[in-house]
């Protein structure tokens, strides 16, 4: 009989954390070498986070090169809105809610500075808290700086679906997967073997659009859960549909079956639809990508915190500090060291570019490399 | 109904407000002869040898939470930070900043509460001072402390003094004051789960006693543990291996840190030792903190090494590295 | 890009919850899992139920590996 801890246990993730298990598929993965180096990308910073965190990379063949692609929404968020939000907490007195991730990122200041010279900025676990901040300020204006992704949107399309208080508004600077993959592939092209699919953004979205993209430019895709055994079961379905594509009859894997489904979740792709229209948006490191974005639909119009404070983006916002190559490290196309301001000026406790800005951005996690030799150094 | 008493403006006056906030509240909780005879100094026996100095200022919030307040962990953070120089604590004084309007009964509460830590900490608390602050002008109460302890004359020489091949153990689980506080403020409800405030003061006497001579102990605070032996592994031109499968981390911190997107080894801890021991003494030094007060769940969990590639250099249950330095800032809560 | 844990639903009024993991409870909205029961599994991303875990979808996910392992 199982016992409710065992099935607890199941499901949240013991048994995909099993050292066996990923043992065995780390084996396998390396018995299928194609005889060339593999370049596959995940879009996901949580990815990142886990293939770090349970240190995976060190568990994969050499010939397999996992490139960290624009998968932080906080990365990717143009600076341009979030001066917005900088100038709604400095300029209209608003309180300016949102999550950890983003008070660090510079823009022409960040929000935590805001903080400092005396606007408010507050970090929030979701948009609830931000919408019972508004309750508990009513003499207040309270904006919700809302990124991510669809994971994310949902949440911002359910909240105000169900309706917010009149002093709450939000600021968004959601971003759609689908697209980007698809702008990267056109600027890519061969470079990129296989993408690993985000599990929470198919969670929601579904698949459909992925695998239109992956059959149309035949490329293979998996979508990996966030256990060490989802990531490399989702990376030994990917190298097989590289290697032999005539074997599979589809290009696309799910190893997240647990939580991801065809139709991905049909109540939060209708909030979002609802609420929200595909736009036209500004990726911080890759620029324009069409339809990535999402725009507050007139019917909301009243809880935009653009239209209600009339302001837009400043298009004198650089994306990024002179000589920072956030853009190209975001794409692999050169590593950390190749940026002139790496370790000159850029570290994580003073960051220019996004990329040093999260524990796992690519060049706050190369920073840590290097000891013994600086230490040596340092000695001479 | 009687409205609740609070703190005002008057309490800070000096005047006779002043002195029965004083009396009525510290000294009727704290109470020894020394906070007693209220001069503007305390007079203090003498103490043989070298002495230690410590202090630190106490901003938390929430100020209560589960396994202690904002006075305990004042009391607690001076007593160890003495404990980990070498030092056995004696005295401490206590200084308060009050925001008006604040509840007398919490405030009694905390004074209590650090009555009972003073105790089993086996200081006292010896003079102190208090001041009052407009409203809008502080964050409910902050608390310095400090505190003189007699420093052994074996005390750790500092980082310099570790060498690759020592041994690195931990007292007990790691982060679980961090995540108590990182919870509690993004609106967690915990069960079973409490801060490890407390002091360290007897564990580390009781290393001494067995004749355990470390050549480097810290409580790991703010920045946890990998903070600590990464600063360590700097100061002292060497690299830390920690081993995963050996640290010890309670499933409900874990889940906070999965939650929360947050680190268990970045999250502060209250009442924990990290000790580097010569190899030869690590068996002694484990089985000596396993015995002693707040160390049953204490661990070996890595060695130090000649520098390599980072600081400190963290192997996976999986066989595979994850790098550690410096805490860069606060961890917050984060979504990706 | 998207921290979500899976956590089990301990109680469920109108169209908010409380959802646990190891002691761990959180206030959770439900607007996104109209009809999650008591006892199920949900993702919680910033504080959404954004999707219910399939257990049934699990065992395969589990007994693939199993198979493909064994294949080996």
């Amino acid at each position: 009989m199982t016992t409710e801890s065992d099935r607890r246990k199941e499901l949240t993730g013991a048994r995909f954390r099993d050292p066996a298990a990923v043992r065995a598929l780390s084996e396998a993965i390396a018995r299928r070498a194609p005889g060339r180096l593999l370049r596959v990308m995940h879009v996901c910073g949580t990815h990142e986070n886990a293939l770090c965190q349970f240190g995976l990379r060190d568990l994969l063949p050499s010939w397999i090169k996992l490139v960290a692609g624009p998968g932080c929404p906080v990365c990717v968020c143009p600076a341009a809105d979030l001066d917005m939000a900088v100038r709604l907490g400095l300029d209209h007195g608003a309180i300016v809610t949102t999550f950890g991730d983003v008070v660090r990122v510079p823009a022409r200041i960040t929000l935590l500075e805001v903080k400092a010279r005396g606007g408010d900025s507050r970090v929030v676990y979701g948009i609830d808290d931000g919408i019972r901040i508004a309750k508990e300020n009513p003499g207040r204006q309270v904006v919700f700086f809302a990124v991510g992704f669809e994971t994310t949107a949902c949440t911002t399309a359910a909240a105000l679906k169900r309706g917010v208080p009149e002093n709450f508004s939000v600021l968004t600077s959601h971003r759609l997967v689908p697209p980007a993959l698809e702008a990267l592939l056109a600027s890519e092209g061969d470079a990129l073997d296989g993408f690993i699919l985000p599990g929470h953004v198919t969670a929601v979205a579904g698949l459909a659009d992925y695998r239109q993209l992956a059959e149309r430019k035949k490329v293979p895709m998996a979508v990996a859960g966030f256990e060490p055994v989802d990531l490399l079961l989702a990376i030994k379905e990917l190298v097989e549909r590289i290697v032999a594509p005539g074997r599979h009859e589809r290009p696309v894997s799910n190893a997240y079956g647990r939580a991801v489904a065809e139709g991905g979740n049909p109540t939060a792709r209708e909030a979002m639809s609802t609420v929200f229209e595909p736009c036209d948006s500004s990726w911080r490191g890759i620029g324009v990508i069409p339809g990535s974005g999402y725009r507050v639909r007139e019917q909301y119009a009243a809880h935009d915190a653009m239209r209600r404070f009339g302001i837009a983006p400043d298009p004198d916002i650089k994306d990024t500090h002179p000589g920072c190559r956030c853009g190209e490290v975001l794409l692999g196309h050169i590593e950390p060291e190749d940026c002139p301001l790496f370790r000159n000026g850029c570290n994580p406790d003073r960051p220019i570019g996004p990329c040093m800005v999260a524990f796992e951005g690519t060049c706050h996690a190369r920073y840590r490399h290097g000891h013994a030799s600086r230490v040596q150094k340092k000695e001479r | 109904m009687d409205s609740p008493q609070l703190v005002t403006l008057g309490h800070g006056s000096g005047g006779r407000l002043t002195q029965r906030l004083i009396r009525e509240v510290f000294v009727k909780h704290l109470s020894n002869p020394a906070l007693e005879s209220l001069g503007d100094a305390a007079a203090l026996a003498p103490v043989p040898g070298r002495l230690a100095f410590s202090t630190d200022g106490f901003v938390v919030s929430p100020l209560f939470f589960p396994g202690g307040d904002i006075g305990r962990l004042a009391i607690n953070g001076t007593v160890n930070d003495l404990a980990v120089a070498g030092a056995q604590p004696l005295y401490l004084c206590a200084s308060f900043i009050i925001e008006e309007g604040f509840g007398l009964e919490s405030l009694e509460r905390i004074a209590a509460s650090m009555a009972d830590a003073a105790k089993l900490a086996g200081v006292s608390v010896v003079t102190g001072d208090t001041k009052v602050v407009e409203r809008g002008h502080g964050d409910g109460l902050f608390v310095t402390s400090a505190g003189i302890g007699r420093l052994r004359e074996e005390a750790p020489a500092g980082a310099k003094a570790v060498r690759p091949g020592d041994t690195v153990l931990v007292s007990g689980p790691i982060g679980d004051h961090g995540a108590v506080i990182g919870a509690l403020r993004s609106g967690m409800e915990l069960q079973g789960l409490e801060s490890d405030c407390g002091p360290v003061a007897a564990m580390v006497s009781a290393l001494y006693e067995a004749g355990i001579r470390p050549r480097f102990m810290r409580d790991p605070t703010r920045g946890g543990l990998a903070t600590v032996l990464a600063e360590l592994a700097e100061e002292a031109s060497v690299s830390v291996r920690v081993r995963e499968a050996d640290l010890p981390v309670r499933d409900s911190v874990r889940s906070v840190c999965d939650l929360l997107g947050l680190d268990p080894l970045y999250l502060a801890c209250e009442g924990r030792v990290v000790a580097v021991v010569p190899r030869e003494q690590a068996d002694k030094a484990l089985n000596v903190m396993r015995g002693a007060p707040r160390g049953e769940g204490s661990r070996v969990i890595g060695e130090v090494t000649e520098p390599a590639v980072g600081p400190v250099v963290l192997e996976t249950r999986y066989g595979g590295t994850r790098l550690y330095d410096i805490l860069a800032s606060e961890q917050l809560p984060r979504i990706c | 890009m998207c921290l979500a844990v899976p956590m089990r639903l301990v109680s469920v009024e109108g169209n908010e919850g409380k959802a646990e993991l190891d002691g761990i409870a959180r206030k959770v909205s439900l607007d996104l899992v109209p009809g999650a029961k008591v006892g199920e599994f949900v993702i919680v991303h910033a504080g959404y139920a954004i999707q219910l875990l399939d257990e049934k979808a699990a065992e395969e996910q589990l007994e693939l590996l199993a198979d493909a392992l064994e294949r080996e």
